[in-house]
């Protein structure tokens, strides 16, 4: 039993079921993400954990209470949401006390609040101002302000930083991810975006049409996504899918891929030993392993050298994204910058494959 | 119009002249030709304006004698004053005061009834959604196209049951019902645009249905509340069938008294005073365009782009 427990809740709308049975327990102090593509439910099972929306089936609990009959003012909860929803005919400090009148706070411990929060997210000067005077950054700060002086259990986020400019979003991220570390509330967060889930969570939940893909560490949804979904969905640029078989040479279990110009290459793939010889499979091998040889992270214990004809070389500053045509589609590998790899021209590749995994190509499950 | 301003922005653009070799002598005839039109319209429709206003400044005789174009050469308040207080209004020697002050009477509480009620309708219809409300709000807004003949004698007998027959507050009910299909109109499209997430986030700060309603709906509801209290005002002050129908002696509002006045007639027909009368009338309804109309099509906009 979680502090957070979410049991085998659903939703539907009339006839369409949105979400399907969903089973996740967040322990105090955690930062969930939820992330997954536009429409997957993610708002619409936040909303619920926030009592905005009811449930169909199944219970949530906060902190051993169980709420599904309880109102969102009620629920010890705060929430942010993606437009901020601030009350536009208020000031900012009519916004930020809103909530703590209303729950009777009186004015004296108001004030006090609203003078501690606004030092802490750097609002003090603007708490005259109305919201439409505010930058979309200060808006997003006074949204939070509105939420941290409530000392809710849990702290609900539905995209807060998406109608930030990009370099205001990672400023933002980061404070939030401070914000997280000093005061230790549990946080549900709803992105589409992957980057802000793998950067902010302590534990991402991967939706997609109405289910739970995958809930794990950043990392173990990173380096063993549970299926393709997750695999493509997950890091940028997407993890290659490339179709393969897997052979065994020498008594050592490979992958066999086409290349290009309808010739094949053949890597040991130690992590398949398990799998059947002679299968065939999905390859998912991330952009960083597969690298020009000397970019190759050296403490791996399965690496492969080997030489194919780049078709596209896109420098992107810290690195270089070279294209090459394998297992007939287009995979994407991590050189260094400043690489002199040419498009049309062969150039020497190191695949890692401790780090790649294997899909079924039918159930587009991760079978090893 | 459209001609002009074009030409005349390539003329100052590129600084050569308008394609065809025209000059701008020949470009602006169209637009003498437009600006005589328009202040001939102008002319038009201020004349009555204009004709009411002087007749009712002269006295009667100036009028009798054939006069009703002339400016007055003899300038007098007393038809102003007569229509106000002295003038027989069926058969009472009162003037208008009574039934001018009948009118607000009237006209206040019902606006402001009907525009609240249209608020609270058009909150319930977008914000907290039930089954079966859109054809609730259908219902609602088939209101506003059934005639006023058609309810005359049910709404009589109405009135009499709630034993309000012939009183202002009878009155005020009236228009209530028929002034709320049209705020709820107004207000239902104009909520609709309202962002649904701030509802919500009023919600978890634990606001309540009227809380949210009057604290953070209404104070966002300037533009249409005024396009919402400018139709009901003057709809209902206008109103002359309902006023005529369900009201007595004691509580007729302007405009019936105004036909009153028009009507009796105990001798010559003062039209001096008629005209003073029929300004008094209408100054109320142009009173709250002055004041409020910057906001009316501002307001009309909001409410039809958005919703
Ligand atoms: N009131 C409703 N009636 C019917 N279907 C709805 C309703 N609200 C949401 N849905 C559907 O539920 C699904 C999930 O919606 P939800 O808002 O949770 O998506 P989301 O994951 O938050 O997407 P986004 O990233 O675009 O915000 C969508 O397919 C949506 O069409
Ligand atoms: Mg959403």
């Amino acid at each position: 039993m979680g502090f957070l427990d979410i049991d085998n809740v659903t939703k539907s709308y009339g006839a369409v079921k949105v979400l399907n049975e969903t089973e996740i327990s967040v322990e105090e102090g955690e930062f969930l993400v939820l992330v997954g593509p536009s429409g997957c439910g993610k708002s619409t099972l936040l909303n619920m954990i926030a009592g905005l929306e009811d449930v169909t089936s199944g219970d949530i609990s906060i902190n051993g209470r169980r709420v599904n009959d309880v109102k969102p003012a009620e629920r010890n909860i705060a929430m942010v949401f993606q437009s901020y929803a601030l009350y536009p005919n208020m000031t900012v400090r009519g916004n930020i006390s809103f909530g703590m009148e209303m729950h009777g706070v009186p004015k004296a411990e108001r004030e006090e609040k609203i003078a501690k929060v606004a030092d802490l997210l750097q609002i003090t000067n603007l708490l005259d101002r109305k919201p439409g005077q505010l930058s979309g950054g200060q808006r997003q700060r006074v949204a939070m302000g509105r939420a941290l002086t409530r000392d809710p259990d849990v702290f609900l986020f539905d995209e807060p930083l998406s109608n930030l400019d990009a370099k205001l979003r990672v400023d933002m991220r980061t404070e939030i991810k401070k914000l997280h570390q000093k005061l230790g509330t549990t946080i549900v967060y709803v992105t589409h975006d992957q980057i802000e889930a793998l950067t902010l969570s302590t534990r991402i939940a991967v939706m997609f049409g109405g289910n739970v893909q995958q809930l794990g560490t950043p990392q173990e949804i990173y380096d063993n996504p549970a299926n393709m979904f997750v695999a493509g969905f997950m890091g940028s640029p997407a993890m290659n899918l490339l179709p393969a078989r897997l052979e065994r040479v020498n008594g050592a279990m490979c992958a066999v891929l086409k290349v290009g110009d309808g010739s094949t290459i053949t890597v040991p793939f130690p992590r398949a030993e398990d799998l059947t010889e002679g299968a065939d499979i999905v390859l998912g091998i991330r952009p960083e392993a597969m690298t020009d040889p000397e970019g190759a992270d050296r403490d791996s214990n399965a690496l492969t050298e080997t030489e194919l004809p780049i078709d596209v070389v896109e420098p992107a500053g810290s690195d270089t994204y070279v294209t090459v045509a394998l297992g007939g589609k287009d995979a994407i590998g991590r050189f260094r910058a400043h690489n002199p790899a040419k498009a049309g021209q062969p150039a020497r590749f190191t695949f890692d494959m401790a780090k790649a995994v294997a899909f079924d190509p039918e159930t587009e499950t991760r079978l090893a | 119009m459209a001609t002009a301003p074009t030409s005349e922005a390539v003329t100052a653009g590129t600084g050569t002249p308008p394609p065809g070799g025209k000059t701008r002598a020949s470009v602006n005839i169209p637009r003498i030709v437009l600006y005589v039109i328009l202040g001939l319209f102008c002319i038009y429709y201020l004349l009555p304006l204009y004709v009411m206003l002087s007749n009712s400044l002269k006295p009667l005789n100036e009028i009798t004698s054939g006069g009703m174009m002339a400016l007055p050469s003899d300038w007098t308040l007393a038809a102003w004053r007569s229509a106000w207080s002295e003038a027989q209004v069926g058969v009472a020697a009162t003037g208008l005061k009574p039934y001018f002050a009948n009118s607000f009477f009237m006209v206040i509480p019902a606006v402001a009834i009907a525009t609240l009620l249209g608020a609270l309708n058009g909150y319930v219809l977008t914000k907290w959604r039930f089954r079966g409300d859109t054809i609730l709000f259908g219902l609602i807004l088939f209101g506003c196209f059934i005639p006023f003949q058609i309810v005359l004698i049910p709404m009589a007998r109405a009135l009499g049951f709630l034993n309000i027959s012939g009183t202002v507050s009878g009155l005020i009910f009236v228009h209530v019902i028929y002034g709320v299909s049209f705020s709820t109109l107004y207000f239902r499209n104009y909520y609709a645009a309202f962002p649904t997430e701030l509802v919500r986030a009023a919600q978890i700060d634990g606001a309540g249905f009227f809380t949210i309603f009057y604290r953070i709906l209404l104070p966002n509801s300037g533009p249409i509340a005024v396009v919402c209290v400018i139709w009901l005002f003057t709809n209902i002050w206008n109103d002359f069938l309902f006023g005529a129908s369900f009201s007595d002696f004691d509580s007729q509002p302007m405009t019936v008294a105004l036909n009153n006045l028009v009507q009796s007639s105990t001798g010559v027909k003062e039209y001096n005073v008629h005209f003073a009368g029929a300004i008094m009338a209408a100054l109320p309804t142009l009173f709250v365009y002055i004041v409020a109309g910057r906001f009316f099509v501002r307001g009309l906009m909001t409410g039809s782009v958005k919703g």
